[in-house]
């Protein structure tokens, strides 16, 4: 297993800015910081436990109906982490709702299982789904950063920006609404993928 | 072996799924306990916070026991039907509000349930729920009242899905603390619900502010709060 097993994921193949899959939660639960650090941590922990899964079964799995077998995988770990984070961290399976479920319909992990479990050995299948989700958490995570910065003056919940600056209290500053509504996710998602391309000129199109 | 034959695809997802579903029904067996203590201390919490216990300057106290202030302050339960009479043998805190809603909208017997909260201050407060849709999913809350039957200690509301920041600030302290002494009367000194009003509600006695960018979330509040005080005004300042 070399290097760009678990360095491309992270950057050259980062699933979302460069593969462009799971936007759609990416949107949704960037709100807060917390919210994206469970949804990182779920996705990552699904995406490397399906992968080494399938990959244990893959001489065996009957090819007509290979995706069904993988979507029943997956959709047993989602199950899990959904049960396991409504018994132990009720608040934040309030705050992240139905896209722990939506985890299922999330592309990298059905994508990383087609193009790379289903042909290799558990053991780099396993790395691979683990980096893929990390890759995508990662970009969560700068999102989240600047949308509950910006949004509500917090991370994690606590308060980064002085008080005394806001207009009730006599200074000059308001959290800016647009930052919690999902259409500036989109926005800030965007200048992601333009620093990442701008740093990494191979990924610009010609 | 031939992977590609019917006899062994079938086999081979009948065994996988069986295992598959074994493992969830355990895993959600073993978990069920905790789940639902965690759904009753949200129960308990908000029940609680609508009596502004457990709170310091309207803001819920993150290390408070709610639980246990439940179980000091709650002195009685108990459930009445639509015309305001107590039903025996029903638990009030383990009746389905949603179960509720949908008898009012649709005429069943009703079981709506009433607290009894005993306040820090020695008066005893009626702690009345209400349930109703929102825009995206279900919106309910739960309200105090004083006992002179009209004015209002306070109030807590929660919702499943309104849009975070427009409809979803119905259960933030901002708004539900607008609530507090407020009246279940008109200036006339008939009953009528509280009135959330587009534009502010200035002194208006039984009036708060909407939320700008969530007329139906707010209107739809209104709607329900109205809904279920017409029941239980029945039981109000006897």
């Amino acid at each position: 297993m070399d290097k760009e097993t678990y360095l491309k994921p992270l950057f050259k193949g980062n699933p979302i800015t460069v593969l462009v899959l799971g936007i759609c939660s990416s949107l949704a639960v960037t709100v807060q910081l917390k919210g994206a650090l469970v949804m990182a941590l779920s996705v990552t922990l699904v995406t490397a436990f399906s992968s080494l899964f399938i990959s244990l079964l893959r001489n065996t799995i009957p090819n007509r109906v290979r995706i069904i077998v993988q979507l029943v995988v997956v959709a047993m770990f989602v199950i899990l982490i959904d049960q396991a984070l409504k018994a132990f961290s009720y608040d934040t399976s309030k705050m992240l709702s139905v896209y722990i479920g939506l985890i299922i319909t999330n592309c990298i992990i059905m994508g990383r299982i087609e193009a790379f479990a289903l042909g290799n050995k558990p053991w780099p299948s396993f790395v691979d789904g683990a980096f893929n989700g990390l890759g995508y958490g990662m970009i969560l995570v700068i999102v989240a950063f600047f949308r509950e910065l910006f949004g509500s003056g917090t991370l994690l919940g606590f308060q980064v920006i002085p008080e005394s600056w806001y207009i009730e209290n006599g200074g000059w500053y308001a959290n800016n609404g647009l930052m919690i509504l999902p259409p500036m996710a989109l926005i800030l998602l965007g200048c992601v993928v333009w620093v990442h391309r701008a740093i990494d000129k191979e990924l610009q199109e010609q | 072996m031939n992977t590609n034959s019917n006899i062994y695809t079938i086999i081979y997802t009948t065994i996988l799924v069986v295992i598959v579903a074994a493992i969830l029904a355990i895993v959600a067996t073993a978990l069920k306990p905790r789940q639902r203590a965690n759904v009753e201390l949200e129960q308990m919490k908000s029940i609680m916070l609508s009596a502004n216990i457990g709170e310091t300057n309207g803001q819920p106290d993150k290390k408070a026991d709610y639980k246990k202030l439940y179980q000091q302050h709650i002195v009685n339960t108990y459930v009445i039907d639509g015309n305001g009479n107590k039903v025996d043998g029903v638990d009030a805190f383990s009746v389905d509000l949603k179960s509720q809603y949908e008898a009012i909208k649709n005429g069943g017997n009703l079981t709506l349930p009433v607290y009894e909260c005993k306040a820090d201050d020695g008066s005893t407060l009626t702690i009345l729920p209400c349930y109703g849709a929102g825009l995206w999913g279900a919106i309910w809350g739960y309200i105090s009242v004083e006992p002179d039957g009209e004015t209002i200690r306070g109030a807590l509301f929660s919702h499943a899905s309104e849009t975070p920041g427009l409809g979803g600030e119905i259960a933030e302290p901002w708004f539900y603390n607008q609530f507090d002494g407020k009246k279940l009367e008109d200036a006339s000194g008939a009953f009528s619900s509280v009135k959330i009003v587009k534009g502010g509600a200035g002194s208006n006695q039984n009036g708060v502010d909407a939320i700008s960018g969530a007329t139906i979330t707010s209107r739809s509040l209104q709607n329900t709060i109205e809904q279920w005080m017409n029941y239980y005004k029945q039981i109000l300042g006897e």
